[in-house]
């Protein structure tokens, strides 16, 4: 097809064979790059600006490059063909990484959750029996419901009110960007950030801490917030807490924008004060969005990882489920336990999953 | 009912103009105050000597803030240079911007497909798409940490790029499909009525008229890549030469927990260009929020 109006340029390079050959050096030569990169990268002699360049245009426009290239090497293909091919070009790439990073490995961790720590033997059941009956393991069950319980219904009504309340004042969008701003820093950063206002000095001492100054300032005795149980649970949650309240703000204050101004006048002549109309037009208006926000935080919740690694380590009885998983990996090298503990997770969002997918169906 | 709302709007009318007033500015500014305390703290500690730090309160610089002395930029330097953070922000930048721009070109051209292209099973592909945005990266840590161990890909750029293309991909395909498939159909169709290819029309048409929707997912992508912590630790490492910043600095709070100059500057480091980023793209960020709600 292509030959054909071509046929006339008589040019080597314009040749039939030449015009299949040159895609399939193109990818060659960029796999042979992909594999050339990883080893320059690995060099610690490098010097940092060459991986800089190296990495941007490997990663940036290597990729296009390779869909450029497959999609060349289709097009020489007779036209039939081709219009059957070229979609798995375009997918093709995104489904072998979802299948590589997603689909299999969870197959196989559902697998490995049944073998011993180096999943040679087969133990049936006993990687979940020590997920439910272990005592550290019970109180990260414990801590994680707490999690879920305070960080989703504190952080979703926070923001709620946030939410209805700063649509009043001139300067929302200050306001807004100073609550919201937690979104942007890690959790690492945060618990640094925190870390520093729970900071304990023994008696006597100034506090350096600002939770510690304000207590002793009342009069009290200085508290190890990190190391006390059960305050420290709460005090972990406190950061989850900080971090998610602007991000259901942000979500929230658009659903309640969306509220009509007829219904909210309506409701008004009908004589409902503020209160009224916030629990009876505003709140079961925007029902459905604190629903998806709230499974979003509860999502993210229960993979709560970083926030836990480094304030506590999950000791003085902080642990939580994902803390536990990364131990069991990288501390006791039990690769079943640490399976298990995925494969609880998993089943623990599977409810959302189901539920998106047939909201995702209705929506078709 | 009619005597009522004569009586009723001045009752709510008060409590509107209550709410509007003064206690209302009072409570939202005492919370962006709460909100905003922890971080000023941590700021402010950050360019204070190392033994000031320790002997008294951030708060008491207030007393005398223009007295220059009490001001330093050491811990910045000390933290750069000898605590390896300079090292840990460009492994970041190597992670990140590959890790942000390879699962957006890959999406793109997926969610192209399976918004305009007609093949088998495309709605079932959509349907798996769907149900893998809630699915744990957790799940794939063990079987991917051997693999990478058998490929030699442990510790490699290269690994933690397709890790995090890998886990970011269902929400980017998501969130990118819903927003091609809803151009106008004449578009894509007169470009292939003038002749145009399905590459061309991808690049020339459909990547230009959702630029929006790219963006906001690239600020998403970058944000969740630069702030990782488990996969960064995971399958990277901390070794010096690869560690990122968030894996850097949790590595200085375990050996230097106590040294509140170190921290309180690293934190400031690792947060610098993600704060940029929010400040700048802020408005595009909060739209791919709003347009990503659904996913966890």
């Amino acid at each position: 097809m292509q030959g054909a109006s071509t046929a006339e340029e008589s040019s080597l390079l314009d040749s039939q064979p030449a015009r299949i050959l040159r895609p399939i050096l193109g990818l060659t030569a960029i796999f042979a790059a992909f594999g050339w990169s990883t080893g320059f990268m690995r060099d610690p002699n490098a010097p940092a600006w060459q991986l800089l360049l190296v990495a941007l245009a490997i990663g940036v426009l290597g990729v296009w490059t390779l869909f450029f290239l497959a999609n060349d090497l289709v097009s020489r293909f007779p036209r039939l063909w081709a219009e059957r091919i070229r979609p798995y070009i375009f997918v093709g790439p995104g489904l072998l990484l979802l299948f590589a990073y997603l689909v299999f490995p969870t197959v196989q961790t559902l697998y490995l959750s049944f073998l011993d720590a180096r999943s040679q033997r087969w133990v049936g059941w006993q990687n979940y029996q020590f997920a439910f009956t272990d005592r550290t393991m019970l109180i990260a069950f414990r801590n994680n419901l707490l999690w879920l319980v305070l960080v989703t219904g504190i952080s979703v009504s926070l923001g709620l009110l946030i939410a209805v309340l700063v649509d009043r004042v001139r300067w929302e969008p200050l306001a807004k960007s100073l609550i919201f701003l937690p979104m942007a820093i890690s959790f690492v950063g945060a618990s640094v950030i925190w870390r520093f206002m729970y900071a304990f000095q023994p008696p006597g001492r100034p506090q350096i801490g600002l939770l510690n100054a304000i207590w002793t300032g009342l009069g009290g005795n200085p508290i190890g917030w990190l190391q006390t149980q059960p305050l420290n649970t709460f005090a972990l949650i406190v950061i989850m807490i900080w971090l998610q309240t602007g991000f259901c703000m942000v979500i929230l204050s658009a659903a309640v924008k969306s509220v009509p101004s007829e219904l909210l006048e309506a409701a008004r002549i009908d004589g409902a004060n503020e209160i009224e109309i916030f629990f009876q037009v505003i709140i079961p208006y925007v029902s459905k969005t604190v629903m998806t926000v709230a499974t979003t935080v509860v999502i993210l919740v229960l993979k709560v990882f970083d926030i836990v690694y480094v304030m506590t380590s999950g000791q003085f009885g902080t642990e939580v489920i994902a803390n536990r998983m990364y131990s069991e990996m990288f501390r006791f090298r039990h690769f079943g336990r640490g399976s298990a503990l995925a494969v609880i997770l998993l089943i623990a969002v599977l409810p959302v999953m189901i539920g998106n997918i047939r909201s995702w169906r209705r929506a078709q | 009912m009619t005597p009522a709302t004569s009586a009723h709007p001045a009752r709510s009318s008060a409590l509107r103009r209550g709410l509007q007033g003064i206690p209302l500015r009072a409570l939202i500014l005492f919370l962006c105050f709460l909100w905003t305390l922890p971080t000023a703290g941590l700021l402010i500690s950050s360019f204070r000597q190392r033994s000031a730090i320790t002997s008294s309160g951030w708060w008491t610089v207030f007393a005398h803030p223009f007295e220059f002395t009490q001001w330093t930029l050491d811990n910045y330097q000390l933290v750069l240079t000898s605590d390896g953070m300079g090292r840990a922000f460009l492994n970041s930048l190597l992670v990140s911007i590959p890790a942000t721009v390879i699962p957006i070109t890959i999406a793109a051209f997926a969610a192209y497909a399976l918004a305009w292209m007609q093949f088998p099973g495309r709605r079932w592909i959509f349907a798996g798409i769907v149900a893998l945005m809630v699915v744990p990266l957790q799940m794939s840590l063990i079987p991917m940490l051997r693999i990478y161990t058998q490929m030699g890909l442990n510790g490699t750029f290269l690994g933690i790029w397709l890790a995090h293309t890998g886990f970011g991909l269902p929400l980017a395909i998501y969130l990118l499909h819903s927003s091609i498939a809803g151009l106008p159909k004449e578009i894509i169709e007169s470009a292939a009525v003038d002749g145009a290819g399905h590459f061309s029309t991808f690049s020339r048409l459909v990547v230009p008229l959702s630029l929006p929707a790219i963006a906001s997912f690239a600020i998403f992508q970058f944000l969740w890549t630069w702030n990782d912590l488990l996969v960064a630790l995971v399958f990277l490492g901390t070794r010096p030469d690869v560690a990122v910043v968030t894996a850097r600095l949790s590595e200085l709070v375990g050996s230097r927990g106590q040294d509140w100059h170190i921290l309180t500057a690293g934190a400031f480091i690792t947060m610098v260009i993600p704060l940029l980023v929010f400040f700048s793209l802020q408005r595009y960020f909060v739209r791919g929020l709003l347009a990503g709600s659904v996913k966890g």
